[in-house]
């Protein structure tokens, strides 16, 4: 029996009974729509994260003080630890023991009360050397970033984020020139960076930098790091990088152990990882929800085969009567729930493109259908044809002429 | 050789504890071209015989020849495989596919049967205009009178060319002008040929036949040609 007639005879059949052919492909296209919905979303989210700590610089190292958890013992709430000196930045900076290192960033980051006039905003505050602009991918909307003499003068100048600005200021005005009170003492504004995009884990934009040595000895009273961050010349030497930091700073810090090291070294790549493996995570949690959808669709689609074959088993005793060998028999019903389960597919495909572009206009996420979502969707659908199509076919392939063609 | 040989035929029911005895020993032989009738009562075997004949069942005991062919213990596929060659099926309730048309049931044997699809076709054409449904051949089944339904049957059975064809009460379900139309074919078909192997319980068919065989508890109780006294006692039987 050849291919076309095959094809022809299975879209006859299942074009007697619309309805209820209709159906039953409902329940693929839902399925597979909710799969290929729920996947682009993940994807898109993944996505979006990815470049969200990519905007926030480029082969980046962050030295945090305190042990990593996985030594054990006491753990100090994160930036409450008082191991890291900017002595120690700039030892890292000059020593050349560190010659991977490019840039390097000492930071000191907490949050304060931030007034001008009236207006009052608790913000973050960060302590920084002007390295920070280049190492953070930082922008100048207008003015200039605080410079080294800044720091060496203690300087009391702030540079603020688009978001400070226009809580302050409104958002027109320009900022540049006036004063603001950190922790109640004057700061002469004299940049506003470019705005970063305020979603995800904290607002970029909500944000006021000082210079770092104003920052530890006159506002917050403390002579420790919240962190250092450093640029590494190029992404292929971000580990001889860390494991050049990590040598100078534990003979700094006269220690012989490396276990008990009294700070952690985080590579950007750690921490693009976890991210992606946390949307990862969800983004598997959702397709497997997705997933029961469709194999709820597929044991509809077995039904339909199952009362299908009853409602024809004359016919099929007639078929084999004059001739059909079971492979034949098989063939047709295969052919059946396949065409069921793979139109469903390709309209489920459609339903789960339109809906993750609706949802990704709507969370502004970036709109994203991967080919191998589809090809999976695909291949998945016309799977489910033969597997749930099986059984069914099966059975009418058994039938005995004799017994089928006394059916009534 | 006979185009039919069934050699000590018999067919045993085993449903549990009772065993059925269907045919008991039945030995004969149908010669090609031969227009042979199968009567008995309900119950008496014609049905089970017929099976084995069409190679729809197989035997529990005894050898049966077809066209020189054993079709004894055989598999399902190469049983399907004889009754798509070498049998012509004709059956009581018409057994035509609903909402097909005329054509497409002709041309199915031969779809499984392998012929090419301008051949299948073209022979269809020719088989229905045979049968004189020339201008029918896209009429679906329920377009179609009974009597007609019946001829697109006789054209269907005939498209493999088969070595017999094998009516089981072909005229049941039609009146009795219709039936004697669709007898008239079958005895066109015999004298071109065609050899000719019909189930009926009823006399005024049977007779049509020129050889009769009837069938009481499994066993054959005569063997005639179709004008003896025997057939005219089992009529209004």
């Amino acid at each position: 029996m050849d291919f076309t007639t095959l094809l022809g005879s299975a879209v006859e059949a299942l074009t007697l009974n619309k309805l209820r052919t209709a159906l039953a492909t409902l329940g693929i296209v839902i399925g597979i729509g909710s799969v290929i919905a729920l996947v682009s979303l993940g994807q898109a989210s993944q996505k979006s994260v990815e470049s969200q700590i990519q905007s926030l610089g480029s082969n980046l190292l962050t030295v945090i003080p305190g042990a990593s958890s996985s030594t054990g013992g006491v753990r100090g709430a994160a930036g409450s630890l008082t191991t890291l000196t900017y002595a120690d930045a700039q030892a890292i900076q000059n020593s050349g023991q560190v010659p991977d290192v490019s840039l390097v960033s000492p930071e000191l980051s907490r949050r304060a009360q931030v007034t001008s006039g009236k207006n009052n905003s608790n913000v973050q505050v960060v302590g920084v050397v002007p390295a920070y602009e280049e190492v953070h991918n930082i922008s100048m909307q207008s003015g200039n970033f605080v410079t080294q003499q800044d720091v060496d003068g203690m300087s009391k100048v702030a540079v603020i984020g688009p978001q400070v600005a226009s809580d302050l200021y409104g958002d027109n005005s320009d900022a540049i020139g006036k004063t603001i009170r950190i922790s109640g003492q004057s700061f002469r504004v004299i940049g506003v960076t470019v705005s970063k995009g305020g979603s995800g884990f904290f607002n970029q934009d909500d944000i006021v930098f000082i210079p770092l040595l104003t920052a530890q000895k006159q506002i917050f009273g403390e002579s420790y790091l919240s962190d250092i961050t450093l640029q590494a010349k190029s992404a292929d030497v971000m580990t001889a990088a860390e494991n050049e930091v990590g040598y100078l700073l534990l003979s700094r810090h006269k220690i012989s152990n490396p276990a008990q090291a009294d700070f952690t070294i985080q590579s950007q790549n750690d921490i693009l990882g976890a991210a992606t493996q946390v949307t990862g995570t969800f983004t598997a949690l959702l397709s497997g929800i997705a997933a029961i959808s469709l194999l709820v669709g597929g044991i509809g689609i077995m039904n339909i085969m199952l009362v299908t074959v009853t409602e024809r088993t004359r016919e099929i005793g007639l078929r084999k009567s004059l001739g059909a060998k079971k492979k034949i028999v098989i063939a047709q019903f295969l052919a059946e729930s396949i065409i069921l389960t793979f139109t469903g597919g390709i309209l489920g495909m459609l339903l789960g493109s339109t809906l993750s572009f609706v949802l990704s206009k709507i969370i502004s996420l970036p709109f994203v259908v991967s080919l191998s979502s589809v090809g999976l969707a695909m291949g998945v659908s016309a799977g489910i044809g033969i597997l749930f199509g099986w059984y069914p076919a099966q059975k009418a392939a058994n039938l005995s002429p004799i017994e089928a063609l006394r059916y009534e | 050789m006979d185009m039919i040989e069934l050699n000590n035929i018999s067919k045993i029911y085993n449903t549990g504890t009772v065993e059925t005895v269907a045919l008991a020993n039945i030995s004969f032989g149908i010669k090609k071209g031969e227009f042979v009738a199968i009567m008995g009562p309900s119950g008496s075997g014609k049905s089970t015989l017929m099976h084995i004949i069409g190679a729809l069942d197989v035997p529990t005991n005894g050898t049966y020849l077809l066209d020189g062919e054993a079709v004894g213990k055989l598999s399902d596929d190469d049983l399907a495989g004889i009754r798509n060659r070498k049998i012509g099926f004709v059956f009581q309730a018409f057994n035509l596919l609903p909402r097909t048309t005329a054509l497409k049931n002709v041309m199915l044997p031969m779809v499984y049967g392998g012929v090419e699809e301008d051949k299948r076709e073209k022979r269809a054409k020719e088989l229905l205009e045979m049968v004189g449904l020339g201008d029918r051949l896209y009429h679906t089944s329920s377009q179609l009178s009974g009597g007609q339904q019946q001829r697109v049957a006789i054209a269907r059975s005939l498209s493999m060319n088969p070595s017999i064809i094998l009516a089981d009460e072909p005229t049941g379900n039609l009146a009795s002008t219709q039936g004697e139309e669709i007898m008239a074919i079958f005895q066109d078909l015999n004298e071109q040929g065609h050899t000719i192997i019909m189930i009926t319980h009823e006399p005024d068919i049977a007779e049509h036949a020129k050889r009769i065989i009837i069938l009481r508890d499994g066993k054959i109780v005569e063997d005639s040609d179709g004008h003896n006294q025997r057939l005219v006692n089992h009529k209004r039987r």
